[in-house]
């Protein structure tokens, strides 16, 4: 590729951001070298292995994330306003709803779940920190990497265009010759390798490093939902592992393993995508479901019902998410018994689902319920799920699928799955869990606000899609004519869309508030709540639990707090160990980045050069014998006496 | 917990999650490799008019990388023994064995590479061909990363000498060797033999 095609010009709507990032890039180090936190940056958050942190950081990416996707969603709302609509052309559509797809599943709803669990779980657990501190870091980084290299695309060489799921043969260098979709499979091989050492990090930090007596049938449901899903995550993300490896080899090096002409297989592509893709879902909607379930049962004041059901529901679901991943073709000439086979193993997940809703229904009933933000998200997400989740099911029935298969009837179900499933979940516990990660409460009307607004405007934006949908708008047209009719109906959506943009500015702006306002005076259990990670300090010391807990039963925190027996005596408190911080893996990442850059462009001899950069990340990190350090048990009296009053 | 009759490499808590971590790890490799195979299976007779397993496969060359790699897991087991009775030097042979055998294989294989590129089957040839060197080559490129972690490790044992931490990184690189062995034994049994009959 020659460099003058390097960035992307002739749009306005792209000069524009390029000027805008650039302008912010050199503001922020402007900024950051004026207020002297270089030094700051580096020794507190760049090579931070501390759990936290790290949670803190995926939190603060993922809604960023969340803005560069909004947008994308907001253009389109804007081009399909009105028909015969001529704000973007079908080229820049395309690569619209591609970079949307992609960020908002795997950059945006991803990592806000995987900081919310590492915010949440060691704490949970009475745990010091992960099983692998420094791999937690380098899964962020790996992560940060790819979704910076995938950003990239946007205004170095172009984006991506073949859909966010890129089927084959229009994902191939035949149809898409450009550099977009390299950065699709390359940019997500990385962030996908990070994801994946965090599945094998909470595997193994919730099996070795549950506090004495937190028996399995003793665990917050969280944590359950996180274990689950770190399972899922081990078995599905080495299946997207070689499905992007085999991309690049197509796209870089002109193998076939996906184009018919010398032998390839197309539906290749799509089993192997699918069979993580399908996964994937459920990767995102378990863990939330834990945080509605931790939500609920706080502000209901009740212990949650049938929790046995509630685990053996989310395990049961993870089994099935792994055996239904045909209902994405039905139309792509399966035989009827295999259409029939995946239609029933489809269906068959609304009956755990099923169990949960009334778990949670059971759970409110006759509770003292607390309208607090976060259990108003909860609350919303019930009904909103529900629609999606029974549409779901008329989707599962292949006949029917022939009908409404590829239309707008399928992006507003999904939708409706995943932005309450997810996205509400997210609030939910963002409102839930900030005053343990800062120490004060997001303010509580600005917080209706976002709700009402966020809330209304989802429900305007995606239920007229449901029946431009039925009516034949197939998804990804980028403009229809006057004669379909479908011109109110999506006018009405795309006003929707932007109360909802107004909802996510009102949480934007609840974060500047309640930084600079809120009161700090909110103590270690500000909603009254019934897990472990609200017997320590808010926000959490260094160390977590001076001494760690022991458990005697579910809800253990709840029970010893209404017996008051949660003091610390000053002679449990010993010396604490901690691992040290750790350059190595912002390092390795960022080589990452790098050599993926140089890859995309296919400039093969730089990416091996610079690959040499990743070596020597991974020899300085094997011969690293940093044992970590030991905090006095002097300086873990004092901070534990800040904020408990005297010690017994 | 006791200590005496506990190995090395078990003692702490770290070195217990960590050779944890690396079974879950292998989890996830085995669905690597299985997704690998599947796909070989489903692409195996699309040789679009190249050359076909049949054509090119020489069963002579196959077995002696078989017989390098299966020695060199036993000899890496012999490592490990040595390991557990304190032997640092013994440790050290049997590695400095495992690794020349591993070597063997690569070279074996490469030769094995660029005889089927000149017999006209390269990686871009066909949907077998793309299949065929993808597998192969994922796992060549698995024990090329084994042989420079266990040389870095036997740096470590030579410096440090066996030490609780040194011991479980080396049970975990064996663990990763003997790993590689099943993975050959199946590309040997469904690959070449399978593709030979």
């Amino acid at each position: 590729m020659s460099l003058d095609k390097l960035l992307v010009t002739g749009d306005p709507l792209i000069l524009f951001s390029q000027i805008a990032i650039g302008l912010t890039m050199v503001g922020l180090v402007a900024l950051i070298t004026y207020l002297k936190r270089w030094k700051w940056l580096w020794n507190e958050w760049f090579t931070t292995v501390d759990h936290k942190k790290i949670g803190i950081m995926y939190i603060i990416s993922g809604v960023l994330m969340f803005f560069r996707g909004g947008v994308d969603g907001l253009l389109m709302k804007a081009q399909t306003s009105r028909p015969d609509m001529e704000f973007l052309d079908a080229q820049h559509y395309d690569e619209i709803f591609t970079t949307h797809g992609v960020i908002m599943i795997l950059f945006m709803a991803m990592p806000m779940l995987i900081g919310i669990m590492n915010v949440v779980v060691p704490l949970q657990i009475g745990a010091r920190d992960v099983a692998f501190p420094k791999l937690n870091a380098l899964s962020f980084w790996l992560f940060f990497a790819g979704a910076m290299l995938f950003n990239l695309s946007f205004v170095v060489g172009g984006s991506p265009d073949a859909g966010w799921t890129s089927y084959f043969p229009l994902a191939g260098k035949e149809f898409t010759p450009g550099v977009g979709n390299n950065y699709y499979a390359i940019a997500l091989q990385i962030a996908g390798i990070g994801t994946l050492a965090t599945g094998i990090n909470f595997v193994v930090t919730i099996t070795k490093m549950r506090a004495p007596g937190l028996k399995w049938m003793r665990l917050p449901i969280f944590t359950w939902t996180t274990f689950i899903t770190s399972i899922i995550i081990v078995a599905a993300f080495p299946i997207l592992t070689v499905a992007l490896a085999y991309m690049s080899l197509d796209r870089l090096f002109g193998t076939h393993f996906f184009t018919v002409a010398a032998g390839g297989d197309p539906m290749l592509w799509l089993n192997l995508f699918w069979l993580w893709g399908h996964p994937e879902v459920y990767i995102v909607v378990l863990p939330a479901f834990g945080m509605f379930s931790e939500v609920i049962a706080t502000f209901a004041r009740k212990n949650l019902f049938g929790y046995k059901s509630m685990v053996f529901a989310v395990v049961g679901i993870a089994f099935l998410s792994m055996l239904v991943w045909v209902h994405h073709f039905y139309t792509m000439g399966n035989s009827a018994a295999v259409n029939s086979i995946f239609s029933l193993t489809t269906m068959m997940i609304a009956i755990p689902t099923g169990v949960k809703i009334f778990n949670w229904l059971f759970t409110l009933r006759k509770g003292r319920i607390e309208f607090s933000t976060s259990m108003l998200w909860a609350l919303a997400f019930i009904p909103c799920f529900t629609i999606g989740g029974v549409t779901g099911v008329m989707l599962a029935m292949a006949a029917a699928d022939y009908q409404y298969h590829n239309t707008m009837f399928l992006v507003a179900h999904f939708h409706y799955v995943l932005i309450p499933g997810v996205v509400f979940a997210v609030f939910a516990a963002v409102y839930y869990w900030w005053p343990k990660m800062f120490g004060f409460k997001l303010n509580e009307k600005i917080g209706k606000w976002h709700f009402w607004l966020f809330v209304i405007g989802f429900n305007f934006t995606f239920m007229p899609m449901f029946f431009v949908g039925l009516d034949g708008m197939s998804r990804r047209m980028y403009t229809y004519s006057e004669s379909t009719g479908w011109g109110a109906w999506l006018g009405f959506s795309a006003l929707g869309s932007l109360v909802m943009a107004a909802g996510f500015a009102a949480f934007c702006y609840n974060i500047y508030w309640s930084f600079r306002y809120a009161d700090r005076n909110v103590g270690s259990d500000p909603w009254n709540a019934r897990t472990l990670e609200w017997a320590t300090a808010s926000p959490v010391q260094h160390y977590n639990f001076a001494k760690v807990p022991e458990v005697d039963s579910l809800d253990d925190f709840w029970y010893k707090k209404k017996a008051g027996k949660l003091g610390l005596k000053k002679s449990d408190i010993k010396p604490i160990h901690m691992p040290s911080n750790s350059w190595t893996p912002i390092f390795i990442s960022v080589a990452f980045g790098i050599v993926g850059f140089f890859l995309v462009f296919e400039w093969f001899t730089l990416a091996i050069i610079s690959s040499v950069l990743i070596i020597i990340g991974l020899i300085a990190n094997t011969f690293d014998y940093d044992d970590g350090y030991h905090i006095p048990a002097e300086e873990v009296e004092e901070e534990e006496r800040e904020w408990r009053g005297e010690l017994e | 917990m006791t200590q005496a009759n506990t190995p090395l490499e078990y003692r702490s808590q770290q070195h217990q999650m960590n050779i944890f971590g690396f079974w879950v790890f292998l989890g996830a490799e085995i669905v690597l490799f299985s997704t690998l195979f599947a796909s070989y299976f489903v692409l195996e007779h699309n040789t679009a008019g190249g050359p076909s397993g049949q054509d090119i496969f020489i069963l002579k060359d196959v077995l002696i990388e078989t017989f390098l790699l299966l020695t060199s897991s036993f000899t890496a087991g012999l490592a490990i023994h040595s390991m557990r009775n304190m032997q640092k030097r013994n440790l050290i042979i049997w590695t400095i064995v495992t690794l020349l055998l591993g070597a063997g294989f690569l070279y074996m294989e490469i030769n094995e590479f660029i005889h089927y590129v000149h017999e006209g089957a390269s990686i871009q040839t066909s949907g077998f061909t793309a299949a065929f060197f993808t597998l192969l080559g994922t796992h060549g490129a698995h024990v090329t990363f084994g042989i420079v972690w266990i040389s870095l490790l036997l740096v470590q044992i030579v410096r440090r000498g066996i030490t609780e931490k040194t011991a479980s990184k080396f049970f975990i690189s064996s663990l990763y060797w003997h790993f590689l062995d099943v993975v050959w034994i199946f590309i040997f049994t469904f690959v070449y033999l399978k593709g030979m009959m």
